[in-house]
């Protein structure tokens, strides 16, 4: 291999690892995102003109963003010479910057955060906070974002030019929140990191599956977070990622079809995920300041740490459900805890307990309510009942392989 | 900058939030030297909208859209940037009722 090669090679290693501190740096530097990813650009193409001539430079990113607010403010110039109309203090401002502070890793750290609050900004539409988030914090193409939400390219493209010109229109700040508005801010990201986290798990048909993991995406997403900020929501957050992710082999058969926790073969479990998310939830538990995720990863970790589904500890996950619906008493959350109820009090107990749910009117047309009733029935021997529950299940679903499972499951309740 | 901050309010609870609560919360903005303007209006049935197409004026009756809640107010306020607008907007009373449209205001191009 040829020097240039290698010092090729070694721009293509540094822009993989470093790209996404550089911009977020250059945008707190710049003041705009278009502005600061232009110069992002531009930087690395000047690494690959001097790099060879001049060598790697010591310290890579702060060549880079140096390089990167050097052309930008050049270019603003050069701008301005052609452009009198340009509005003075708006862009000369860029210039009067505290140059020391780029290096400085804990400065480095806050842009990274302060770039992750400002695409989960709640003034811009969830979507676009989501795309915003995968395209400006991970890096991916509006391509991959839109092969990943079975959106449109250009539709995407439109969605982020929007977010971001609402960003500099209404002026939203590249901050991280003030410690009183934190926790309902960091909820926002959370948010948006979990929804990355189920489109990819949820949604494993052929169609969905892109050169980027979605799922491993979001976990990267939370380990960012948890490094910068190790709120204890954060944590769990993490944890549940982990230990959901630690079934994912086992949640489906090679062709495809859905198989049951309780049918999983356990031994196809990533240990070493359920070992950190377990970890991760002790931790979070211990800080008292949790909230939903980690009781969520709290359940995972129940069931993680059961050698089989007869032996998890049901009356344990019962109890994590109800203070799960202390803080959040959705009917989902009280579907799960019939389950767990039916587990430990047998069947009747969750078929009371479901029938309460839909005599309330919660839930009518979410197809789970229904696919619980009737194992409950089944359980129960009430055929013809659990037969009916799995039809309207059936008809409420829209996913390939649960359409399979429910009539699988039809034809074994009999005519 | 300067925000503009709508106040939205179903036609029943126009008068949910007494007068003298919104006037005192408008008489500590001004003395905080956040308020720059604030007006109520009048109920939408006094609404007109206008627009203006290749050069000719229309004239309709009634708001902008076509929703449950309607204009009720406004507040013209002077904040750092949106966390800060959204911040003052929180405290305007009205907010529990219906809810504030914060809109930055757009200096002309000359």
């Amino acid at each position: 291999m040829t020097v240039p090669d290698q010092v090729h090679e070694t721009v293509e290693s540094v822009y993989q690892s470093e790209s996404r501190r550089v911009l977020a740096t250059l945008i707190r530097l710049l003041g705009d995102f278009d502005v600061a990813e232009e110069a992002m650009h531009d930087a690395f193409r000047a690494a690959l003109e001097q790099w060879p001539r001049d060598g790697v430079p010591a310290n890579p990113r702060s060549w880079l963003v140096s390089a990167g607010r050097f052309k930008a403010i050049d270019g603003l110039r050069r701008q301005k010479r052609f452009d009198s109309l340009d509005d003075e203090d708006n862009k000369a401002d860029v210039a009067v910057i505290d140059e020391t502070a780029w290096a400085d890793p804990e400065s480095v750290d806050d842009d990274r955060l302060r770039l992750v609050f400002t695409c989960c900004h709640p003034a811009l539409a969830f979507d676009a906070q989501v795309a915003l988030t995968l395209r400006e914090v991970c890096g991916l193409t509006t391509e991959e974002i839109g092969r990943a939400f079975l959106t449109p390219a250009p539709t995407l493209a439109q969605r982020i030019v929007r977010a971001k010109a609402k960003i500099r229109d209404a002026r939203i700040p590249y901050q991280v929140p003030e410690p009183d508005e934190l926790p309902e801010r960091l909820e926002a990201v959370l948010r948006v990191i979990y929804l990355v986290f189920n489109e990819g798990y949820n949604a494993s048909s052929g169609a969905a599956l892109t050169r980027h993991d979605l799922s491993a995406e979001a976990i990267r997403l939370g380990r960012l977070v948890v490094e910068l900020l190790p709120a204890p929501e954060a944590v769990g957050l993490l944890a549940l990622m982990l230990l959901h992710e630690s079934r994912r082999a086992a949640r489906t058969t090679p062709s495809g079809e859905l198989i049951l926790l309780e049918d999983q073969d356990r031994s196809s479990w990533n240990r070493d995920l359920i070992a950190e998310g377990s970890r991760l939830v002790r931790a979070a538990l211990e800080s008292r300041r949790f909230g939903p995720y980690t009781l969520q990863a709290a359940i995972a970790a129940v069931h993680a740490e059961a050698p089989t589904a007869a032996m998890t500890d049901w009356a344990e996950i019962v109890g994590l459900y109800d203070a799960l619906l202390r803080l959040d008493d959705s009917p989902v959350i009280e579907l799960n805890r019939a389950v767990a109820l039916a587990m430990r009090d047998g069947p009747a107990a969750g078929l009371a307990s479901i029938d309460e749910i839909i005599g309330r009117g919660d839930l009518r047309d979410y197809r789970l309510v229904y696919a619980a009733r009737a194992e409950f029935c089944r359980r129960l021997g009430r055929m013809a009942e659990a037969r009916a529950a799995y039809q309207k299940a059936l008809a409420l679903t829209r996913q390939e392989p649960e359409r399979r499972f429910l009539e699988r499951r039809i034809a074994e309740t009999g005519p | 900058m300067k925000y503009l901050c709508l106040v939205y309010l179903a036609h029943d609870k126009l008068h949910a939030v007494p007068d003298r609560e919104c006037q005192a919360c408008g008489d500590g903005f001004r003395k905080s030297g956040l308020l720059v303007a604030a007006e109520a209006l009048e109920p939408i049935d006094t609404a007109t909208t206008v627009r203006v197409r290749n050069g000719k004026m229309s004239i309709t009756d009634g708001p902008f859209a076509e929703t449950k809640e309607q204009l009720a107010g406004f507040y013209l306020i002077e904040a750092r940037d949106l966390n800060d607008a959204i911040q003052v907007a929180a405290k305007i009373p009205p907010a529990r009722e219906g809810s504030i449209e914060v809109r930055p205001v757009r200096q002309l191009v000359p």
